[in-house]
């Protein structure tokens, strides 16, 4: 027998204990349902509570609408996609996904026969990254276009019967958009072009198409499956295929154009295109096909400026410092024509869509490219088609003032009362520029975490609970891995290798073993492990959710294995201001206090990172143990005040992980920052970290990093 | 420890240590057995070099220093020493290490026979008695304790010290000792004592350049250009997913592997994916990733 659905009263208890204030409209219309259908709902609304109450109320408001429209699956699935929009746009972001109710029930009822973006995109992350080029992510939005960094598609395709078809579409879309980065489209101000024409508009749309027709060339060479399965597409819509698109009309002089597509082929650049705009523009547009998308050239714009001066800087510094290093003195002494010294050199590449890449030289010496380098100067070269000359100009000392002026500030700052150091520890800090540590520089303390309730731990048993029944599974079976031990004085079974060679021994006149049994042992392992939890600012929200979670299923699988560990969290705000949280230590017991600051791990300021892992170096000493781990769960690069960014931040990490692999501790980084691959090679070594795309598989997937790295 | 870059691979199509009689004779006559130090190679096992490797190689044979091989699987560690035995018509004695193989193992032990007992050479003695090049391959896998009998042999002594016989084999200028090992394992429970590693001579391996690998696939499995120059572009795609999801990309072996199930009749977007997809991920959404990128690509 069900029991009785909630009360008014009891529903309004629980939006109290969630914060959230609604109307009486709202409570009074939940009083109607069934008391699992009243719980799902406020669980929904609770979930939506823990990111932020606003965003709480908004939804509270909107469910009424909500459940006529929608199952309650599809209902989370909303709120899920809100959620989303939160962590990356704000409320306003998640208000908007919110109030796109209507849409998002109708794609509903449309999944039924077509393919969502959530159901591929990982897929497809995976795929983009297989090929070549800037490492583009992909996202939903209502128009399919790139910017040049992102893919973005629509949140649902729907337009064939066959759910293969619209995966197929998806997949057309993606390699389409990517030929625009890697085939050179965005190499232009095509803004700016496009405005010397009456009507700028018209202008892009022909430049689409020309584009449309000249990437399917190259496409159509470098990956005929996919130009085959995009003839496929045309042909099942109905649409006309690219290849059969005739160009034909009159130019603004009444001059007759015929088959304007064939002077298009598969060595025609973007700004071949460009050159038969005038030509073409006077004559209606054929229509594009279904993956084609937009041009958003102002987004691209936008995108490109920013991204190049970046990338500019940063290829100076880099070649900054392969002068430093060759030349043996720091940047800032480097004469004007020393700076100039480094000179790039086409080298053919088949890969490299203009079939070449560049090697760079030194007085005509090829030099070993720094790490990260190679990614950057491919970035470089699909935006500018080649390395320009004012790139090879190594950075001089400029960046370092900057940072000087800040430190000073600080300095001044340091002592006006807010910090002191008493009663902290004190860590040195490896500053690269001056190839030097400075003395006693970063404070830090312990700050104790206060234990909370223990339901996030077990709501995320619940959650995983058929995982984490595997999980103990997987690691009881390392635990228990037993292994026949041969040669043993004592045991289960007779070592016929043992015995013979003993009783060979004995008949050769020498003593003969006692060790000739085998016996099954249990491996003993012998291995602490430190977990550095990142609590900075930029994890907020799901990040953070994730993070906790991969905790609890870690606790889970390594009470199961009984290696010893310890958790803790960290969070900087400028070097007088370094924090770790306790969260469990090596003499903790996995018990409720433990659970509670699992749950109340939150985030807090900055990711500083050398001072942390010092300290932690520090802590091993202490600790007897044959093996010594120190895994470090991040969301991104090393950042906080003070200068403490970009190649400072990364050369003290990894000097201070140079430091941990002199005392014999074995580093790992496990971090969700795509853009980690770049420097955490330099940080942590090529076989030292693991990227994961997705956040939301940090806690499937952290305890299977422990399992591998440690068997 | 000295180190060297190289860019290479190599396969052969007489792939045998047992290379006095060729693949096609083993299939109609009975096989033979032949003790280890017997087992000449005497087809030159094709092998492409890019850098100096054969060179150091041979200069370190010559100067009697141990030679370390490191790399990714199937980049062709194993076939360079093939080669390399080739070249210096020595007989090579390759030990695959495993985390249960013992000194006496290596070494050698007493059996008994006809009531008595009688000494077996292992692997290592028998090469140091017969000048033979030994290679032991996957070193990291061997227990540590067991590394550690090589390295009286490893350093400028050239001993081994057989402790059961109470002797000491010494190496003539003909013995050569070489290991391997892929650093890429991301286990830190494997890894090669600094102990060990610093008496060799470290030659590094990597996938070959595009042009070289293209020209092996299509030498190894007898393919056309045009459809080994995709299978190389494929593998690179596979590279690209290292650390997103993939241990390794695809390595030059799978390659082979691939293109020889093609020129047997295998569709290739089927051989890329039962050799090639299938072997480096069970991960289903990065498999369909993969599957869909070869399915592009072909």
């Amino acid at each position: 027998m069900s029991l009785p659905p909630f009360t008014f009263a009891e529903i309004e208890e629980r939006f109290d204990d969630m914060f959230v204030e609604v109307s009486e409209s709202v409570i009074q219309h939940l009083t109607q349902f069934d008391i699992q259908t009243q719980d799902t709902l406020l669980e929904l609304v609770k979930k939506a509570a823990a990111t932020n109450s606003g965003l709480a109320y908004q939804l509270a408001n909107r469910l009424q609408k909500a459940v006529d429209l929608m199952e309650l699956d599809t209902i989370e699935l909303w709120l899920d996609q809100a959620i989303d929009a939160f962590d990356s746009k704000g409320l306003y972001g998640a208000i908007e996904i919110l109030n796109e109710l209507e849409s998002i029930a109708h794609n509903a009822k449309q999944k039924l026969t077509g393919i969502s973006f959530d159901e591929v995109c990982n897929m497809l992350e995976h795929f983009v990254v297989g090929l070549n080029g800037r490492r583009l992510k992909v996202d939903t939005d209502k128009k399919t276009f790139t910017d040049t960094e992102t893919i973005f598609l629509p949140n649902i395709i729907n337009r064939f019967t066959e759910k293969d078809d619209n995966f197929q579409l998806y997949k057309c879309m993606v390699v389409f958009l990517w030929a625009q980065n890697w085939f050179g489209t965005w190499r232009g101000n095509l803004t700016e072009i496009f405005s010397q024409y009456e009507n700028p508009a018209r202008a892009q749309e022909w430049f689409h198409v020309l584009e449309m027709i000249r990437l399917e060339h190259k496409i159509q060479h470098e990956l005929p499956g996919i130009h085959r399965q995009m003839q496929r597409l045309c042909e099942l819509g109905g649409h006309l295929k690219t290849s059969e698109i005739v160009i034909n009309g009159e130019d603004k002089n009444g001059q007759k154009i015929n088959d304007v597509q064939k002077l298009i082929n598969f060595n025609t650049q973007s700004e071949d295109i460009l050159k038969l705009l005038p030509q073409v523009y006077h004559i209606q547009t054929p229509s594009l096909n279904y993956y084609a998308g937009c041009l958003q050239a102002d987004q691209v714009e936008l995108r490109r400026e920013i991204r190049i001066n970046k990338e500019k800087d940063l290829f100076r510094q880099a070649i900054a410092h392969v002068l430093e290093d060759k030349k043996d003195k720091p940047a800032s002494e480097l004469s004007e024509e020393e700076r100039r010294e480094l000179s790039a050199h086409q080298i053919p590449d088949p890969n490299m869509p203009e079939g070449f890449k560049y090697r760079l030289e030194l007085d005509g010496d090829p030099i070993e490219r720094p790490d990260g380098v190679e990614s950057l100067m491919s970035s470089i070269i699909q935006d500018m088609g080649e390395i320009p000359d004012d790139y090879l100009v190594a950075a001089g000392d400029g960046n370092y003032k900057i940072i000087s002026e800040q430190e000073k500030t600080d300095e001044v700052n340091m002592w006006a009362g807010t910090y002191h150091e008493e009663g902290a520890f004190l860590h040195k800090e490896w500053d690269y520029r001056r190839q030097r540590y400075k003395k006693n520089w970063c404070a830090l303390r312990e700050v104790k975490l206060t234990s909370g309730s223990t339901e996030f731990v077990k709501d995320t048993i619940a959650k995983y609970s058929g995982l984490i029944k595997n999980l103990r599974r997987t690691f009881e079976v390392i635990r228990g891995e037993d292994k026949t031990l041969k040669k043993q004085p004592y045991g289960d079974d007779i070592d016929i290798d043992a015995l013979v060679e003993a009783w060979g021994d004995m008949a050769s006149g020498m003593e003969m073993s006692q060790n000739i049994f085998t016996k099954m042992h249990k491996e003993e392992r012998n291995i602490a492990v430190i977990f550095m939890v990142d609590m900075s600012g930029s994890t907020k929200g799901w990040i953070n959710d994730a993070e906790r979670e991969s905790l609890v299923l870690l606790s889970e699988a390594l009470e199961t294995l009984g290696d010893r560990y310890a958790i803790y969290g960290f969070t900087g705000n400028t070097r007088k201001r370094c924090e770790i949280y306790p969260v469990k230590t090596f003499d903790d017991d996995y018990d409720d206090k433990t659970k509670g600051r699992i749950g109340n791990i939150k985030p807090h300021d900055y990711t500083r990172l050398g001072v942390f892992i010092r300290h932690f170096n520090q802590m091993f000493e202490t600790i007897e143990a044959k093996t010594k781990i120190l895994i470090t769960l991040s969301d991104g690069k090393p950042e906080d005040y003070d200068g403490y960014r970009g190649e400072y931040g990364i050369e003290d990490t990894r000097v201070a992980l140079l430091e941990s692999r002199q005392q014999d501790i074995h580093p790992f980084c496990i971090t969700i920052d795509k853009e980690g691959r770049d420097y955490l090679k330099t940080m942590y070594g090529s076989a030292s970290y693991v990227v994961i795309d997705d956040v939301k598989h940090l806690p499937l997937k952290v305890a299977d990093i422990y399992r591998s790295i440690t068997s | 420890m000295t180190s060297s870059k190289n860019n290479h691979f190599s396969t052969s199509k007489n792939h045998s240590c047992v290379a006095q009689f060729s693949p096609g004779a083993i299939m109609n006559d009975i096989a033979k057995s032949l003790k280890p130090e017997e087992c000449f190679i005497t087809e030159e096992p094709y092998y492409e070099p890019i850098g100096s490797e054969i060179d150091i190689f041979l200069a370190a044979y010559q100067q009697q220093i141990p030679v370390l091989l490191k790399g990714p699987t199937g980049c062709g560690k194993t076939r360079f020493m093939e080669h390399m035995a080739w070249r210096l018509k020595k007989a090579l004695i390759t030990v695959s290490c495993h985390d249960d193989l013992t000194a006496s193992d290596l070494v050698g032990r007493f059996l008994i026979s006809g009531g008595e007992t009688k000494w077996i050479d292992g692997p290592l003695a028998r090469s140091v008695r017969n000048g033979a090049i030994c290679y032991l391959d996957e070193i990291v896998e061997a227990r540590k304790d067991t590394t550690v009998v090589i390295h009286p042999l490893a350093d400028d002594r050239r001993v081994l010290p057989m402790e059961k016989v109470g002797e000491v084999l010494e190496a003539t200028a003909d013995f050569c000792l070489a290991i391997s090992y892929n650093p890429g394992y991301q286990s830190v429970l494997k890894d090669l004592k600094q102990s060990t590693r610093q008496r060799f001579v470290a030659l590094e391996f990597d996938y070959p350049s595009i042009e070289l690998e293209t020209r092996i696939i299509k030498t190894e499995a007898n393919i056309e250009q045009p459809l080994a120059e995709r299978l190389v572009k494929f593998a690179h795609m596979t590279r690209n997913l290292k650390g997103s999801g993939l241990e390794e990309g695809a390595s030059t072996r799978l390659l082979v592997h691939a293109g020889k199930l093609i020129s047997a009749g295998i569709s290739p977007v089927d051989a890329c994916h039962t050799s090639i997809a299938q072997a480096l991920t069970d991960d289903c959404e990065m498999l369909a990733a993969i599957n869909e990128l070869s399915s592009s690509l072909f």
